[in-house]
């Protein structure tokens, strides 16, 4: 693979992120302490092993990882990086590049689509409420039958509150989002 | 007195009311004047530094933007997502003039800065210094207290202040005014999954469920949070824990305002404590009033 591409995934994430993962040595300790690791086809230092490398192949492999969807931005790797790296912030800038180009894999339709149907609702309405976000999630996931015996319970509750909260001034909200959004994909 | 500025967040209308009903509660138990921004929007949470690091980025900046357009100058942010969220962002935004000029760009605000943003933690020592203490009437003696960090009240570079990010203690002196004591455990900054709670419940489960067996084996009565993510993942979530044959469990999770609430002698509604899954109420009747 040739070298201009190998510095192009790295250079771009230390513009998104500021960390030069060429100073990535590899001790591991993102990986021990991540929670999510048992769940992770890349664990984090091979995450960022493969930000060094850089090629087509490595991007590939990284932008269509599920490893990079299941992080939960716990901050673990981050706080314990003993060169002060920030490999949460490298998975972030890889989510973003994943879901740009397209790449997020199957197996990681429902992460990617409550985060989809969250900002929707964000940018409908300037606020998050339950009942919004949970039709539109279960619409877009196909994950229809999970957690519905929890309703009446949040709604006895006051949990599950029945008129959202809305922004007043919903222009603002609308030039937000389309100043945020690149091509159709926000 | 200045009011101090409120961001609710939008947890508050919902499923996280318990945290402030019992904010309200204690600020005014304190004398101390909550003035919630006009008009706030959410903060993004987890769904938008996933997706888009210029809206994680825009989103809390508009809400900065209000709040000093507004005449405030410290926000109390009681859910620790938000809290995170907006800190996040006076921290980036002061480090770097090339993306302040961009916020300006993409939200057509102004935003000098910096605003000071304080957590739920730093909120509760700040009433009972002022004079709070003095009014816990009804000490809650030999309670367990297991005080829970999770993710977001023990990390994140120039967030968390004054505190060891890897064995946090802000929350011991609350505890301590309150009568109770707090056990020595594992899982204080252990992640409970997060934002994942609807979209990968099993990692949730898991996660979720080795944090209840901690507390438990510490012998903890109860498990202490400011987090409404953790909140419902280790409350409401039991229930799924539980019905999956695991444990069971049963384990009561309060908001550090409630604790505080139950030994300043506050009603149990009014904190908010009837509105867990989990039954808090049985906690009430460790809360004795100090022999006169």
């Amino acid at each position: 693979m040739s070298k201009s591409a190998a510095s192009k995934l790295a250079e771009h994430v230390r513009r998104a992120t500021g960390v030069d993962v060429a100073e990535c040595y590899q001790c591991g300790k993102c990986t021990a302490g991540c929670p999510m690791a048992r769940w992770m086809d890349v664990v984090p230092s091979q995450i960022m092993r493969l930000v060094q490398i850089g090629d087509d192949e490595a991007a590939a492999r990284l932008l269509s990882s599920a490893a990079i969807w299941v992080c939960a931005g716990c901050l673990t790797c981050t706080q314990r990086c003993p060169k002060k790296l920030d490999p949460a912030a490298v998975i972030d800038a890889l989510r973003e590049l994943s879901y740009q180009q397209g790449k997020v894999p199957a197996s990681q339709r429902k992460v990617l689509a409550f985060h989809k149907a969250f900002l929707k609702v964000v940018e409908k309405a300037g606020r998050m409420s339950e009942i919004p976000l949970t039709a539109l999630y279960k619409m877009t996931s196909g994950d229809l039958v999970s957690d519905v015996t929890l309703a009446p319970r949040m709604l006895v509750r006051g949990k599950l509150p029945l008129v959202p909260k809305v922004v007043r001034n919903r222009r603002q909200m609308k030039r937000i989002f389309a100043a945020c959004r690149k091509g159709d994909r926000l | 007195m200045t009011p101090l500025g409120y961001y609710p967040g939008c947890s508050d209308h919902g499923s996280g009311r318990e945290l402030g009903m019992s904010v309200h509660a204690l600020a005014r138990l304190a004398g101390v004047e909550l003035k919630e921004i006009e008009d706030w929007n959410c903060c993004g949470a987890t769904a938008a530094h996933n997706l888009s690091h210029d809206l994680a980025v825009a989103l809390p900046y508009r809400v900065l933007a209000l709040a000093e357009a507004q005449g405030l100058a410290e926000i109390l942010t009681p859910c620790a997502a938000c809290f995170s969220r907006l800190k996040g962002t006076v921290v980036r935004l002061a480090r770097s003039a090339d993306l302040a000029a961009r916020m300006r760009q993409v939200t057509g605000l102004e935003y000098r800065g910096p605003l000071r943003i304080i957590n739920v933690v730093e909120f509760v020592n700040r009433l009972l210094a002022g004079g709070l203490k003095d009014k816990l009437a009804a000490p809650l003696a030999g309670l367990k207290v297991a005080t829970y960090y999770g993710c977001l009240l023990s990390r994140g570079e120039n967030i968390i202040e004054g505190d060891d990010a890897e064995n946090p203690a802000s929350m011991t002196p609350a505890v301590k005014a309150a009568g109770a004591q707090v056990v020595p455990w594992n899982f204080a900054t252990e992640c409970c999954g997060g934002g994942f709670s609807m979209s990968f419940t099993d990692a949730v489960v898991d996660l979720s469920e080795q944090i209840l067996a901690d507390a438990r084996a510490a012998g903890a009565d109860c498990i202490v949070t400011g987090c409404p993510m953790c909140h419902s993942n280790l409350d409401m979530r039991q229930l799924t824990i539980n019905s999956r044959g695991r444990g069971p469990y049963d384990v009561p999770v309060l908001y550090l305002t409630e604790l505080v609430g139950l030994a300043a002698g506050l009603g149990p509604k009014e904190l908010g404590l009837d509105c867990h899954f989990v039954d808090a109420m049985r906690l009430l009747s460790r809360a004795e009033p100090r022999p006169a």
